[in-house]
């Protein structure tokens, strides 16, 4: 574990990998450092902000430095089931780039199941990595200036479903209906830090 | 209730709070007001709470209809102020008496201005702010001619200040504190040392998610990408280009460029007023330090 102070608002705790940041952040989410206002977990880092008033990087680093995580701890945040229709633009790309055919891709991605690591780029839009790497595809060369909402993505290890329109350079293989952010919703993100995500082909 | 009318709104006018924090793992950035001092200020000088909503007017233009007696506060960048034609001054309280226009013409020097009403501008909280978060599209709409605002009506007793006397050194060649940022090692040796060598320029490619800084380049060491991971207000993060970007209130929550360096959070508030082609001199400090 190393930590390295964001100014007078920040700390960053850069961990092994992805487990121990939700391991750490299950930790912290049930006893938060006194003036930590924000949690973010990424895939290797998970950053605590701070309201300056009432505390200082050191003062949490303190505290960070006292925390054990506990391997498997993660935060129980649940499991969703995402129906998604394999046919995005970009799926042959995908095929070509990781020397699968289609249907080869779409059991990959489906196969083994996703947790959310962060959430990022957009609100609702989370970050979801496995272990299973056969998938991790580049970014397109030519980001799309228009991503339609609720379109399937891959990039760089990671999964996603883009919550509204914006643009993108994921590569699209699918659209599913499950809306990823919905501000009528409470908690308005459906893919929230720790989620376990299953893909499944829509009939 | 007491309303505001939006008569006009020059470049942009938008409701900011001191935001919406505790979300960022959804996503959410804090956003709220760029230059969080003057909206406090705003605030205190009418007996409102810190954080109540007000009116950020970028670059003046702002001009609206009291439909009933009210009483403002105009903080930040100093904006020609008149209530119907007779000018008034910032920094302080105005009453506006019903039927009566107020009109910001654009300030001499910054960029965002302030109008607190006492009671706090009462429009919807979305996750519990009224800040518009012109990057993720939550909260109140961008204000438009025709906006009707309402006005609450909960403050505390008038504190009793004519004027507040404030230092605005937003006209000049600005001098901001920086500390090392948590991937300074991913540059090379000399590289704090350029970044405090020569000033920044404001690039007109500035909003309230950030500002491109263009000045000395630069340099990294290490060239493998770096995975996103969550970044703060007053970042400066570092693209292949090698100019930084200078992260505000509207920033992403994460982010793929090493940040270099971190601004310090008051610091940032002056950074926020500063123009598109103004000097910013950024100066190695230790956090804590003045």
């Amino acid at each position: 574990m190393r930590l390295l102070p964001c100014g007078d608002v920040g700390l960053l705790v850069e961990l092994a990998d992805l487990d121990e940041v939700l391991a750490m952040y299950a930790e912290l989410d049930q006893a938060r450092p006194e003036g930590v206002v924000d949690m973010v977990p990424a895939a290797r880092t998970l950053l605590l902000t701070l309201e300056p008033a009432v505390t200082t990087p050191a003062a949490v680093a303190e505290v960070v430095r006292g925390v054990t995580p506990r391997p498997g701890a993660r935060p129980d945040a649940g499991e969703i089931e995402v129906p998604v229709t394999y046919d995005g633009p970009d799926l042959g790309e995908v095929a070509s780039l990781t020397g699968m055919s289609e249907r080869e891709v779409i059991t990959a991605h489906t196969e083994e199941e996703w947790t959310v690591a962060f959430c990022g780029f957009a609100p609702g839009f989370g970050y979801m990595t496995r272990s299973d790497e056969r998938l991790a595809v580049p970014r397109r060369t030519d980001p799309r200036t228009k991503v339609p909402p609720g379109s399937v993505a891959l990039a760089g290890g990671f999964s996603s479903v883009y919550p509204r329109e914006s643009p993108g350079g994921w590569q699209l293989i699918g659209r599913t209906d499950v809306v990823p952010w919905d501000l009528d919703r409470d908690p308005p993100a459906l893919f929230s830090p720790g989620v376990r995500v299953r893909f499944v082909e829509a009939r | 209730m007491s309303r505001l009318e939006i008569l006009a709104t020059g470049a942009l006018a938008t409701i900011q709070d001191e935001g919406r924090p505790g979300l960022a793992g959804l996503g959410v950035g804090v956003s709220g007001a760029a230059d969080l001092r003057s909206l406090r200020l705003a605030n205190r000088l009418l007996g409102n709470e810190s954080g109540d909503a007000a009116i950020e007017v970028t670059f003046g233009g702002l001009a609206l209809r009291a439909r009933t007696d009210v009483d403002i506060a105009l903080t930040g960048a100093p904006t020609p102020a008149t209530v119907d034609g007779v000018p008034v001054g910032l920094n302080s309280p105005v009453h506006v008496p019903a039927g009566g226009e107020v009109r910001l013409s654009p300030p001499s020097r910054g960029v965002r201005t302030y109008l607190a009403v006492r009671g706090g501008i009462d429009v919807q909280a979305d996750l519990g702010s009224r800040a518009t978060d012109i990057m993720s599209g939550i909260g109140p709409a961008v204000l438009t001619p025709g906006t009707v605002l309402g006005v609450g009506s909960r403050a505390l007793e008038w504190p009793g200040v004519d004027v507040a006397a404030v230092r605005t050194p937003i006209g000049d060649d600005l001098d901001l504190r920086v500390v090392p940022g948590p991937r300074h090692e991913w540059f090379v040796d000399d590289a704090l040392e350029k970044l405090c060598s020569a000033p920044y320029e404001v690039s007109a490619e500035s909003n309230r998610v950030g500002m491109r800084l263009t000045g000395p380049v630069l340099e990294r060491s290490r060239e493998e990408e770096l995975p996103s991971e969550g970044v703060v207000r007053g970042s400066l993060q570092v693209p292949p280009t090698g100019q930084p970007t200078l992260f505000l209130s509207d920033h992403p929550v994460t982010g793929g460029y090493p940040v270099i360096g971190v601004v310090l959070s008051a610091d940032v508030d002056l950074a926020a007023q500063a123009r598109p082609g103004q000097q910013l001199r950024l100066r190695l400090t230790e956090v804590g330090q003045p």
